[in-house]
């Protein structure tokens, strides 16, 4: 019943996989080029000039949030579990609500370059640049890798590469490409090389999506019947069949969902894009167009996934090179052969690209602009050594990835995207909230709830059973595995609110008033906000 | 960088604190947060709900009604639906009640209204 795919037939169009990935990249180069010629100041390198629009700012969220996980990994969730995999999508759309409401035109407001310059605004600058700086560094760094590694996998599936040398030469290419667009583009090339993905991505679900629905006749209804008819399985529409197997794993998935929707508001990546626009109102245009376009293709994953379990078959996926991850692509190649596979696995990879720049640069601007900038030097340094320092920055955090990627490839790091999250929502957005609108807030509770939230998600983590004691661990041989869920937030994130509120009302300082009222009128009216750079 | 030390300059003299006293910036704060933290509490309650739903009482969510679809997926699509409609509400609200008092106190205070140097206009905070 179920048509077959033939996965052997997948390796005869490589090289047309890598042709139109050239195109992409040949494409994208030209434009990273064009865009660097205006690269003179601090703001441009960092912020872009501040000169991208909401709608064309919006479009680069899209294109930074939308990664290779949630379009192969929800995907592939959906046709295989189901209902639970398009749970996963929601929180990750609710959530920028959190940025909508609470977050984004604030902070444009209040901030130059990084996610520190709003929680140390009215705080003591030192003790709290350092702390964000470095939560901004562990956030980066994991998502990063999680990303490179996640390449590896990519590859094998996508190129037919199956031998590690191959994949490590891969690796190096798409980290010395995502160094070469930060380093010459800044934030502009990053941004255009964003869109420019984030448009294909979307278009191509969109046709996939349009040609699965006229294989049922545009209903839905007959689509899911297919899809549980070939699964065997009704319950494939029905919520647990991922997270529903035990108590531990529903709490577990509570767990998963408070770090999503509270996570994303304070992801240093996300929050650094609110800088490239010109004022507060483009700022929210850019959270608008990111909802309407992830809403979207969250919707599309929905069909996607369903037309794969119906079309392509749960067992075919499971076996293919990339498991799971191959739902998407053989999806593809069932409905448009190796023309559309081709399509689908160059923007896979025009994906990691764009991500893994957004987070280079992130990571870059925080040790240049907060360690180096504001801490070593005091704020005495020229921001020509400033964007150098960035500069080189960039290359150094470029060449760990290639060799985490590399060092990585193979392990099982599916939790590090998910650990991303849970550090950002315990170590950032308690005291975004609490800077933002509490009063009484101070440098002590800024410094408790960072390094508490930072400290508890990581040691959770750590004694959790993605590390050790567990089959799928990373060290399954060991068993240190005290806390018995994947995913911390549920601890984590209520503790780092806690310590916010406690370090606050037992501090014996007290903050500068003028500056508290400085940062809530600038927040509210956006005066004094750093204007966009005129060329 | 020149950017950060001119507006430096710009809002150096201002009298924050005052700003913060007007009845008018008290109004605009009041008509952010009332509208930004119960909409934020009730998404949030509205969405862990719905995952607390999907994750103990997958029976309700299983009904089906109407052909395939069941009452799992239907609350799922409800949340895009409530996601996109809270977006729009927002904007809206920001445009008619927040944006245009937020221009005019910003304008009070790029025209020196509230400068430190003793020649505040007091009228401008009526």
């Amino acid at each position: 019943m179920v048509p077959a795919v033939n996965v052997g037939a997948l390796k005869d169009t490589t090289l047309l996989n890598m042709g139109i990935f050239a195109l992409f990249v040949l494409v994208t180069m030209v434009i990273v080029f064009r865009a660097s010629r205006n690269n003179k100041t601090a703001a441009d390198y960092y912020a872009a000039g501040r000169s991208f629009t909401g709608s064309q700012n919006g479009t680069a969220i899209a294109g930074d949030y939308l990664s290779a996980a949630s379009f192969l990994g929800i995907t592939g969730a959906i046709a295989i579990n189901g209902y639970d995999g398009f749970l996963y999508s929601i929180g990750f759309l609710v959530a920028w609500l959190v940025a909508l409401l609470l977050v984004a035109e604030l902070l444009r407001n209040t901030g130059k370059f990084t996610m520190a310059d709003v929680l140390s605004f009215r705080l003591r600058q030192r003790p709290v640049r350092i702390a964000a700086a470095l939560s901004t560094l562990a956030v980066c760094f994991f998502y990063l890798l999680a990303q490179m590694a996640g390449a590896g996998s990519l590859i094998s599936l996508l190129l037919g590469i199956s031998d590690w040398g191959g994949q490590a030469l891969v690796i190096i290419v798409v980290g010395a490409l995502m160094i070469m667009y930060v380093l010459i583009g800044g934030m502009k090339g990053t941004t255009w090389v964003q869109i420019i993905k984030a448009i294909l991505l979307i278009a191509g679900a969109a046709v996939m999506t349009a040609w699965v629905l006229s294989i049922y006749g545009f209903n839905l209804s007959n689509l899911l019947g297919a899809a549980a008819d070939a699964a065997n399985n009704p319950n494939i529409l029905n919520p647990g069949l991922q997270y529903g197997k035990s108590e531990t794993s529903k709490l577990d998935f509570m767990s998963l969902g408070l770090a999503l929707v509270l996570g994303t508001a304070a992801l240093p990546h996300v929050l650094m894009r609110f800088y490239t626009v010109p004022t507060a109102k483009e700022a929210r245009k850019s959270v608008v167009w990111s909802i309407w376009l992830i809403g979207l293709f969250y919707l599309f994953t929905l069909v996607l996934g369903y037309g794969a379990a119906a079309l392509v078959g749960a067992e075919t996926i499971k076996s293919a090179p990339g498991g799971v991850n191959s739902a998407a692509p053989l999806l593809a190649f069932h409905l448009g052969g190796p023309l559309l596979l081709g399509f689908i696995s160059a923007v896979a990879f025009a994906t990691i690209l764009a991500v893994v720049a957004g987070l280079t640069i992130t990571a870059a601007a925080s040790f240049a602009h907060d360690i180096y900038a504001n801490v070593i030097s005091k704020g005495k340094a020229d921001p020509g050594t400033e964007v150098k320092v960035a500069r080189r920055t960039v290359v150094v955090i470029g060449i760990l990835a290639i060799l985490g990627g590399i060092f990585a490839n193979g392990q099982n790091v599916a939790f590090l995207v998910a650990l991303a999250f849970a550090v950002a929502a315990s170590a950032n957005l308690p005291t975004i909230v609490y800077s933002l609108f509490w009063r009484k807030f101070t440098t002590q509770g800024a410094v408790w709830s960072m390094y508490g939230g930072l400290a508890s998600a990581i040691l959770l983590i750590t004694l959790s059973p993605v590390v050790s004691g567990a089959k799928t661990s990373m060290i399954p041989g060991a068993n240190f595995a005290v806390f018995p869920l994947s995913n911390p937030g549920i601890v984590s994130i209520p503790l780092a609110f806690f310590l916010g509120w406690l370090g606050t009302v037992l501090d014996k300082r007290r903050e500068d008033p003028a500056k508290q009222a400085e940062m809530e009128v600038r927040s509210l009216t956006g005066v004094g906000a750093e204007k966009a750079v005129d060329h | 960088m020149g950017n950060g030390a001119q507006h430096q300059d710009e809002t150096a003299s201002v009298d924050f604190q005052q700003v913060q006293q007007t009845e008018r910036f008290k109004a605009l704060r009041t008509r952010h947060r009332s509208f930004v933290f119960p909409m934020a509490v009730a998404f949030l309650l509205w969405y862990f709900a719905y995952v607390l739903l999907a994750d103990y009482a997958v029976g309700f969510m299983s009904i089906k009604v109407w052909g395939n679809i069941n009452v799992g997926l239907v609350l799922g699509l409800l949340q895009f639906a409530t996601t996109f409609g809270i977006t729009a509400w927002y904007v809206s609200y920001s445009n008619r009640k927040l944006d245009p008092i937020a221009a005019e106190i910003r304008n009070e205070i790029e025209g020196h209204e509230f400068d430190r140097d003793g020649n505040a206009v007091m009228g401008a905070a009526k």
